[in-house]
């Protein structure tokens, strides 16, 4: 499964990052810690969160996640999404709270490291 | 050797830089034709034809007696064609107006004559004042892709060996120090010091591995910088062939109780920061399970001193 199946799927709004799409996602991970994502999200991973912050795209950027899911189609300040667009961070909005987003990834074949 | 070349060696991020020295430092000498045809003042227009016809060249310096007095090409032989003059001697027809080039100076140099005096070529003279080539624009281009040629050559090779960098300098040992300064407070750059020692790593030619197990450990203490110091700090990466050593200093506050610092979920952090997903008591822990090794020294008032290590696989750096 790519980027753009869970896009297209799910009806994510594409806020940043049209180009990298195409990359394969290996799992997924939700949580609003910044420290538990750093722990717990793997390379290639979608990531489930409420948290906009600027710093949510430094850590994706340094895991080297596959997209960012800004969940409940919570505000993304415009910081953000410029910085994110410039690090090459997909980032992702879904109109869905958390748990939904996540049950309707995990419908698409898109695991945890658990399961 | 300039530092410049000296970091081109290193790997994957300078290609241009390198590319950008050798041409810049490519001599006339290099590119020049030379031997060069030549001829002589009294010879007649009609044998700078044959001459022409024979070497497949549009024009030729003229030399008497082993000087350089001039520069004959076929704009000159068409004037004497056109007025049926062809059996005048050179030195009739001839230019003497000379514009040169040095056999020593960049080829750039002697490039950007040509475009601004427009004439086709310049003869190329030694220090003496000797002529020693010739030098058109296709000498140029064929010098400069050569050029290019090498340079990707030589980076290709650098790429392939990046440990070659620490083993060609002489020394009992050698490493690479790498400055990060981190402000308290500056949650907007919150990990761009760890992205950048990410990427300064890929560059050296680490592997991704290696780079994000070190990036995820140097973020949390970079987090930590932000949210906790007096004054910010800073991170100080160490690299070596065989194993990387992250400092991470600051001037205080300290951590009172070190062991409790390292205790899963134990945060200090303030509401702000747990508003933007901080504090979840993890940096730490975190920091233990990215590195090899780490050890913390604080004392409160004097600030607190964060070490890291990790060791590079074999053939990984």
């Amino acid at each position: 499964m790519i980027v753009r199946e869970a896009v297209q799927n799910l009806n994510l709004t594409i806020l940043a990052g049209t180009g990298p799409l195409d990359q394969e996602v290996t799992g997924g991970y939700a949580a609003d810690l910044l420290s538990c994502v750093m722990a717990g999200a793997a390379a290639g991973n979608l990531w489930i969160t409420l948290q906009t912050h600027l710093n949510v795209v430094a850590v994706a950027s340094l895991l080297g996640l596959a997209a960012v899911v800004v969940a409940e189609g919570a505000p993304v300040p415009p910081e953000t999404v410029e910085k994110a667009r410039e690090q090459g961070v997909v980032l992702l909005s879904s109109p869905l709270p958390v748990f939904e987003t996540v049950a309707a990834l995990v419908a698409l074949g898109i695991h945890g490291r658990g399961t | 050797m300039k530092y410049a070349a000296l970091l081109s060696r290193m790997g994957k991020w300078s290609p241009f830089s390198k590319i950008h020295e050798l041409i810049r430092e490519l001599k006339v000498a290099r590119v020049m034709t030379t031997p060069v045809v030549t001829i002589s003042s009294d010879a007649a227009m009609a044998d700078v034809k044959e001459q022409m016809r024979i070497h497949r060249i549009s024009g030729m310096p003229v030399v008497d007696d082993g000087v350089l007095v001039g520069l004959i090409s076929t704009a000159d032989l068409i004037l004497a064609l056109e007025k049926g003059e062809t059996g005048r001697p050179i030195r009739d027809y001839m230019t003497t107006q000379l514009i040169l080039a040095q056999d020593q100076e960049p080829v750039l140099e002697a490039l950007r004559r040509l475009e601004t005096t427009g004439v086709g070529r310049l003869p190329v003279v030694d220090k003496q004042g000797k002529l020693v080539g010739i030098l058109t624009r296709g000498d140029v281009v064929a010098g400069l892709l050569q050029a290019l040629q090498q340079a990707y050559d030589e980076v290709e090779k650098a790429q392939g060996q990046p440990r070659r960098f620490f083993e060609a300098l002489e020394s009992d040992e050698t490493s690479l120090l790498l400055r990060y300064y981190v402000k308290v407070g500056d949650f907007t750059h919150g990990g761009q010091a760890s992205a950048r020692l990410k990427q300064a790593l890929l560059q050296i030619g680490a592997s991704p591995q290696l780079a994000r197990r070190v990036a995820i450990a140097t973020y949390e203490a970079e987090i930590n910088l932000i949210i906790h110091t007096t004054a910010g700090g800073q991170i100080l990466a160490e690299l070596r062939p065989d194993h990387i050593t992250v400092v991470v200093q600051d001037t205080g506050p300290g951590i009172p109780d070190v062991n409790l610092a390292r205790q899963p979920g134990y945060s200090t952090a303030s509401q702000v920061a747990r508003e933007m997903g901080f504090g979840a008591g993890m940096g730490l822990t975190n920091i233990e399970r990215c590195a090899d090794d780490m050890d913390i020294w604080s004392v409160v008032g004097v600030g607190t001193r964060l070490e890291m290590i990790f060791q590079v696989p074999e053939d990984k750096l």
